[in-house]
């Protein structure tokens, strides 16, 4: 007798393990950089509200453009550009109809020291700083931004002697937060927090001066039928993941 | 047949000055420190054996990020050359060797070290008793039986750094002429998708190092003979 309830009791916890099993999925994330912080908040939301787990690879657009081309087992592409997710849908890699733009990329010009960027960007044309920082603009969508700012403004010719490239994003914010550059083009997502800039200097360039940096997520074909990937896509239009999006600087398309 | 571009051959040419540079440096730092290991029985000679042999073990970007804080205006190092109106050592071809000197430091070391120890004492003894003086003893003895040791060091130490890449990503900065050499260029054509010119630098680095590794096997069977 108490043999065989016991045995219920042990059919009854694998079956609950099961349907956890078959519930809760887990979605392997590939993330731009500039996107880390904001999304360590929305896969944590995520995962309360849906039970799924979020695992993220932190990286450039590029290069996860090439480990997905050689089969690399991400289920969405979290892009810094809307380049990639482009190819990647034309190239039959990304499901027909999932990307979507998620956030619009603010360029800011940024000083580890106080009072050393002002307000207008005029520390670009008195020149007197030792480097300037900027992500290269083949490799990373804020280098792109970047450098059109600069010839917009007629100062691309003049900083080439003090260009320093960082390869991604993050590596040019290292630059500057080490010192070692006096300046750097990065995101401003880089040094926002709960909607507040509270390090060094800064200029937030304005828009007219670049390209829209249209950050686009897509879901990749290799998770086409995952539930939890689309799910975690459709969280990531939902206004909880908005709010935090909008509170690390970016604007909404 | 796909071509190499202008810029491209740039950082060949600066990789090839920069593990030059590197290499005759290392000679030089690589010699008397190597003699002090095969003759100290002292028991901190672990401690410079270990110290010396970290590049090996760890990862190069835990070397290119402390030399990046240390180098930087508010490392030590920094406040030194800026106190001598040396400027600042990242971002700068300086920077890079000094970095891979030290990266590739134990690739010099060792092999001299261990050319020094098969030598012993006997061969030092019997020119002392000949009245040879240490530095005799050093250039006339030690020297000539130690050189299978030295070419494997130099060998090593160029290839070494040839093939170095997240020490002078992280110090670097990718600067055309200056800082970009090779594996940052290779690395920036694949992230930028331009797989063409990725494989004429790349296949270009898989021959060139199995063509020196080559060489040094058969000097290695040479020098047995």
């Amino acid at each position: 007798m108490k043999l065989s309830q016991s045995r219920v009791l042990l059919g009854a916890l694998l079956c609950g393990m099961m349907v956890n099993t078959v519930y809760a999925g887990e979605v392997n994330a590939a993330v731009a950089a500039n996107f880390a912080e904001p999304m360590g908040q929305i896969a944590k939301l995520f995962q309360q509200a849906s039970g799924h787990t979020v695992k993220v690879s932190l990286g450039s657009t590029g290069k996860f453009y090439s480990q997905i081309q050689n089969g690399a087992p991400f289920d969405v592409l979290v892009a810094a550009d809307d380049k990639v997710p482009l190819r990647l849908e034309k190239e039959g890699l990304a499901v027909d109809g999932s990307r979507f733009i998620y956030a619009l990329g603010k360029l800011v010009l940024w000083s580890a020291q106080s009072g050393y960027v002002d307000d207008k960007g005029h520390v670009l044309r008195k020149g007197d700083y030792n480097k300037l920082a900027i992500g290269d603009p083949k490799l990373a969508s804020y280098g792109t931004a970047a450098k059109e700012a600069l010839e917009e403004l007629g100062l691309w010719g003049a900083v080439q002697s003090k260009l320093v490239m960082g390869e991604n994003i993050t590596q040019t914010y290292q630059f500057a937060a080490t010192g070692n550059a006096d300046l750097a083009f990065i995101a401003l997502s880089q040094i926002t927090q709960n909607g507040k800039v509270t390090n060094g200097s800064w200029w937030i360039v304005p828009a007219h001066l670049y390209n829209p940096i249209k950050q686009s997520a897509v879901q990749l074909s290799a998770a086409k039928d995952k539930a939890a990937a689309q799910a975690f896509l459709i969280f990531l239009k939902s206004d909880k993941a908005k709010t935090i999006i909008r509170s690390f600087g970016y604007e909404l398309p | 047949m796909p071509s190499i571009e202008p810029v491209d051959l740039q950082s060949v040419w600066l990789t090839l000055k920069l593990a030059s540079v590197t290499t005759l440096i290392l000679l030089g730092v690589a010699t008397p420190l190597a003699w002090w290991l095969a003759h100290n029985r002292h028991w901190y000679k672990g401690i410079v054996s270990a110290v010396v042999a970290l590049p090996l073990v760890l990862p190069p970007t835990v070397l290119g990020f402390y030399l990046l804080l240390l180098m930087g205006p508010r490392g030590a190092v920094g406040e030194l050359t800026q106190a001598l109106n040396l400027g600042r050592l990242p971002f700068t071809f300086a920077g890079l060797v000094i970095g891979s000197v030290l990266f590739s430091l134990p690739f010099a070391v060792q092999p001299i070290q261990n050319a020094f120890e098969a030598i012993g004492k006997r061969p030092l003894e019997v020119a002392a008793t000949l009245r040879a003086g240490v530095w005799d003893r050093f250039f006339s003895v030690a020297l000539p039986l130690a050189r299978p040791g030295f070419l494997t060091a130099m060998i090593l130490a160029f290839a070494h750094t040839v093939g170095e890449f997240g020490v002078v990503l992280m110090l670097g900065g990718s600067i055309p002429g200056e800082t970009r050499v090779l594996s940052v260029a290779i690395y920036s054509h694949v992230e930028a998708m331009e797989y063409g010119a990725a494989h004429v630098l790349a296949g270009g680095m898989v021959a060139f190092s199995f063509l020196v590794l080559l060489g040094l096997y058969l000097l290695g069977g040479k020098a047995k003979t």
